[in-house]
């Protein structure tokens, strides 16, 4: 008998990536220890509070500050006469909004004046005291009022883009509307003309409040050192640049730090109530802290309402021919991210489809109402819905189920989703597939009951430019210095895990931080669904050279065997002899103390421009199952299901959870959530009358589904998610009530919308 | 006017104005910041703490009502042998986004599952309706809550797909 030598034990590192960990950040949550900006003082702090705007459109004839600076505790008003010594105008997108107004105000809500006081009350208090004569001017509160041709103009100077609009060349305004996107392929007219199919309605999406449960929050200190704040930023680097650029600073001396996030959703991406602290701060010469109050904060920023006119071409057996879309998105009085919104909703429009022709025309119309800016899936939420009720029509029309018509038309992997952009990344027809069968499309269904799917493709990613630290402290723990926002998403335990995985370790020894501008390094944004895919690839990155390091350590330890060396547990292992990473750390720098220090970046490969992205498509998929009472118009969810198309799940159970977070949210914007304006005035300013979905608004079975087929840019081959969800489910949902006999062409399915639309369709078939 | 009450099982006594809401006392005065400030009209349950084991919303109470009575916060309840399964279920569940409605939610359900209230999934769902969370679409929590009750989370929503 022959005696095999023993093999040497090879390692395996414990994996880190694409198990559920528990959320890094739970436990200090939970607890009540997290800080918020509004849970946060610095010495000396005062108070602020801002008078808002009672006119929708108004000139300011003149503001009394007299008896509000008279007022004991009071230690400075702000207005417009403050700002002469600087260009107080500010947007990201259109550099179109005074810090505080100047001559004129363009909606109702609009900061007049603000003041600085030793407490809350007294501030509020001297608020009411000054006194603002206003003179009407006339509105335009609503996209039709504004299109009109003797619409009065929201603005009348020349625009002038801003920092960060990423859409090129910026056209000049032209009326009320600031932005225009579009594009033109194939012979539409002619398509439609031939067609044996064609449907085509006019839409309605309504204005739509984030309800981030933390409002917008900011403390701004001014000294020698320039401006330090503390704030509720999902783009803390955006907003040092502009605010950097509004007060003629370096920016090296605008310093932001961003604590944890009562949730964003889009509503505290860019700028928002900043500027506006750091000048009252500056006035008062002490730190000020402004914490909005919701009905502060939906006038702060919010969802566009569009109005989209349809028409959709397919031949006699279902086969989509052509699309031509025209969008008109409410961007409100100040363009915030409406640009962007606009070209995004534009993209959205045709759906992930093979047209022989498609058009579209999308406008970014001011009005005077509360400027509208990002909320999560914007554009796409905004439209999937409009087309995946076309795409449902044609089916009916030509005999064949909604599945089907699907397969026949979708884009498969590699196929061009636009000209000169990045080629579809995802397999659509196997998703839907998933997402019916979760839904139990087939399953037999009861009366009033109706069964809804949708796909489409959102631009995710916005600019790819991330950046990130990680140190390898003495200790063998890891920190991970990256300039993403946590504002619930759980992307400090996705980079853990990104971390911890490239190193050889457990993610529960890694550290991340929150985002300080003087210290962190640049990100762009948080937003998009980018972080995973974008900052998760720069601290994978970064990561790696400290493995490099690590593994160039070691190999003088083991000279011979360089390449049997692993990472795994925290140390490096040559067959079962082993040394842990405090070992290798003192062997490099000789004594105990020293850190291991790795850099990762992304940038563009390309030149970055907005036509060339996107960064990967999010796929934005949804079914729903709905119960429509025909006497009342109420609508039941009964089932939903969605597909998180991830590429690869780093923490599969926070994936669920985003998806059921976007699932909820497309179930209150689907069915009841609508900011309603009457003369540009928000008449449902609280959450009495704003509802958002609550426990009892669950579907009575949902389900997420998780894909991982690694074809995500990100690190490990994953991508974003949290969004497509959200835009899935909308349109499901809209599907789902057609298909229960109600098309509706207004969102959102309220029961007396719905039930209107039953008596109207009654008469009609009468 | 001067106000007496049991905060967090500590007797406390500080001077007040009449008109002052017992969230502001308990934010600005106690440092208490678990409580969070966010919708105003007792609808969003973000504010809740309890008082004489009963969950009230901290934004539309006066401080002045609480006077001889016993106040209870996420600070309080993070100090009691009930803690370690609410923080153990709420972690595995991952019932914790953003962290807003959280410490609220924990109170509510600490409570409720205290009075009985909570017999059985479709209780739960009721009895959590009067707390909003924006990030996780709820199913987390309510396992979570199902778990700390000691109750089957069917016939609620299906877990997995």
């Amino acid at each position: 008998m022959t005696i095999e030598a023993p093999r040497r034990p090879v390692r395996t590192p414990a994996p880190q990536v694409g198990r559920s960990m528990r959320r890094v950040d739970a436990g200090e949550k939970l607890r009540g220890e997290a800080r918020f900006v509004g849970d946060m003082q610095v010495p000396a702090m005062l108070h602020g509070k801002v008078l808002r705007s009672p006119a929708a459109h108004a000139r300011v004839v003149s503001v009394d500050v007299s008896a509000a600076l008279a007022m004991p505790g009071v230690v400075t008003v702000l207005t417009g006469e403050d700002l002469l010594d600087i260009d107080p105008y500010w947007g990201h997108a259109i550099q179109d909004r005074p810090i505080v107004a100047i001559d004129r105000v363009r909606f109702a809500g609009e900061p007049v004046a603000a003041v600085a006081a030793e407490d809350e009350a007294t501030a509020e208090a001297a608020v009411a005291a000054i006194v603002v004569e206003y003179e009407d001017l006339p509105i335009a509160g609503t996209i039709e009022e504004a299109l009109a041709p003797d619409a009065p103009l929201v603005h009348d100077g020349p625009l002038r883009p801003g920092l960060f609009h990423g859409l090129g060349t910026l056209p000049e305004r032209d009326g009320n509307v600031c932005y225009r996107y579009g594009f033109e392929r194939g012979e539409v007219d002619a398509l439609f003309a031939d067609a044996a199919i064609v449907v085509e309605g006019d839409y309605e999406f309504p204005g739509v409040y984030q309800y981030a449960m933390e409002t917008h929050s900011v403390i701004a200190q001014w000294d020698t050192d320039g401006v330090t704040m503390w704030a509720t930023c999902q783009h803390p680097f955006l907003v040092r640049a502009e605010i950097a650029a509004l007060f003629d600073l370096p920016l090296g001396k605008v310093r932001i730090v961003v604590p944890y996030l009562g949730g964003g959703f889009g509503s505290k991406s860019y700028t928002k109530m900043e500027p506006i602290t750091v000048a009252l701060a500056r006035k008062a010469g002490r730190p000020v802290r402004i914490v909005n109050r919701v009905s502060e904060s939906m006038v702060t920023t919010r969802r566009h309402g569009a109005r989209i006119h349809m028409r959709t071409a397919a031949d006699a057996e279902g086969r989509l021919l052509a699309r031509d879309t025209t969008i008109s998105f409410d961007t409100g009085a100040y363009a915030d991210n409406g640009p962007r919104v606009t070209a995004t909703g534009g993209d959205a429009a045709p759906g992930p489809y093979r047209w022989s022709g498609v058009r579209v025309d999308a406008l970014c119309v001011y009005t005077n109402t509360a400027p509208s800016g990002s909320y999560r899936a914007f554009g796409a939420s905004h439209v999937q819905w409009v087309g995946e009720m076309q795409v449902d029509e044609v089916a009916q029309r030509a005999g064949i189920d909604a599945v089907e018509v699907r397969r026949r038309n979708l884009l498969r992997p590699g196929e061009q989703v636009r000209p000169g952009g990045k080629p579809l990344d995802a397999d659509l027809i196997g998703d839907i597939e998933k997402v019916a069968a979760a839904l139990g499309w087939d399953d037999p269904r009861g009366p009033d009951i109706g069964r809804g799917l949708s796909v489409g493709l959102l631009a995710a990613g916005a600019h790819p430019v991330s950046s990130a630290v990680v140190r390898l402290e003495a200790d063998g723990e890891a920190i991970v210095l990256v300039g993403s926002t946590e504002m619930g998403q759980g992307q400090r335990t996705a980079f853990a895990q990104i971390a911890a995985e490239v190193l050889g370790m457990d993610a529960e020894r890694v550290r991340c931080m929150g985002t300080d501008t003087r210290f962190t390094p640049y990100d762009r944004s948080t937003g998009a669904s980018r972080s995973t895919t974008l900052a998760g690839l720069a601290v994978q990155r970064a990561a790696q050279e400290v493995r490099d390091d690590l593994l160039a350590i070691a190999a003088r330890i083991w000279p011979d065997q360089e390449h049997e060396i692993v990472l795994a547990e925290g140390a490096a292992w040559c067959g079962d002899e082993r040394r842990t990473y405090p070992e290798l750390i003192a062997k490099r720098f000789g004594l105990s103390g020293g850190q291991l220090i790795g850099e990762g970046g992304v940038h563009p490969e390309g030149t970055g421009s907005y036509a060339e992205g996107p960064v990967f498509w999010e796929v934005c998929i949804g079914a729903a199952e709905v119960r429509v009472d025909r006497a009342t118009g109420a609508v039941k969810v009964t089932r939903t299901a969605t597909v998180a198309d991830v590429g690869r799940a780093i923490n599969p159970q926070l994936v669920e959870r985003q998806d059921e977070g976007a699932t909820m949210q497309g179930i209150g914007n689907a069915l009841f959530e609508e900011m309603v304006f009457e003369q540009g005035l928000l008449v449902n300013d609280d959450l009495l009358e704003y509802r958002i979905p609550n426990t009892q608004d669950l579907p009575e079975r949902s389900t997420c589904v998780i894909v991982e087929n690694g074809d995500g840019p990100g690190p490990f081959g994953a991508k974003g998610c949290g969004e497509g969800a959200f835009a899935g489910i909308i349109a499901a949902l809209a599907t789902a009530v057609a298909d229960a006999g109600v098309p509706m062409h207004a969102l959102p399915l309220t029961p007396e919308r719905v039930w209107r639309r039953i008596q109207e369709l009654e008469k009609e078939s009468a | 006017m001067e106000l007496s009450a049991v905060v967090n099982g500590r007797p406390t006594r500080l001077g007040i104005e009449p008109q002052e809401l017992l969230l502001d006392v308990l934010r600005d005065r106690l440092g208490l910041t678990g409580a969070k400030r966010s919708c105003d009209v007792q609808v969003c349950g973000a504010c809740t703490v309890l008082v004489d084991g009963a969950p009230v919303s901290a934004c539309t109470t006066l401080a002045a009502d609480v006077a001889g009575r016993e106040v209870l916060t996420i600070e309080g309840l993070r100090q009691t042998d009930a803690w370690p399964a609410i923080e153990d279920a709420f972690e595995r569940h991952a019932a914790v986004q953003c962290g807003f409605c959280t410490p609220g939610m924990a109170l509510t359900i600490h409570a409720l599952v205290a009075d009985g209230d909570m017999t059985d999934a479709r209780a739960v769902q009721r009895c959590l309706s009067g707390n909003l969370c924006r990030c996780t679409g709820y199913r987390g929590i309510l396992e979570a809550a199902a778990e700390i009750a000691g109750v089957a989370t069917e016939p609620g929503p299906v877990h997995g797909g």
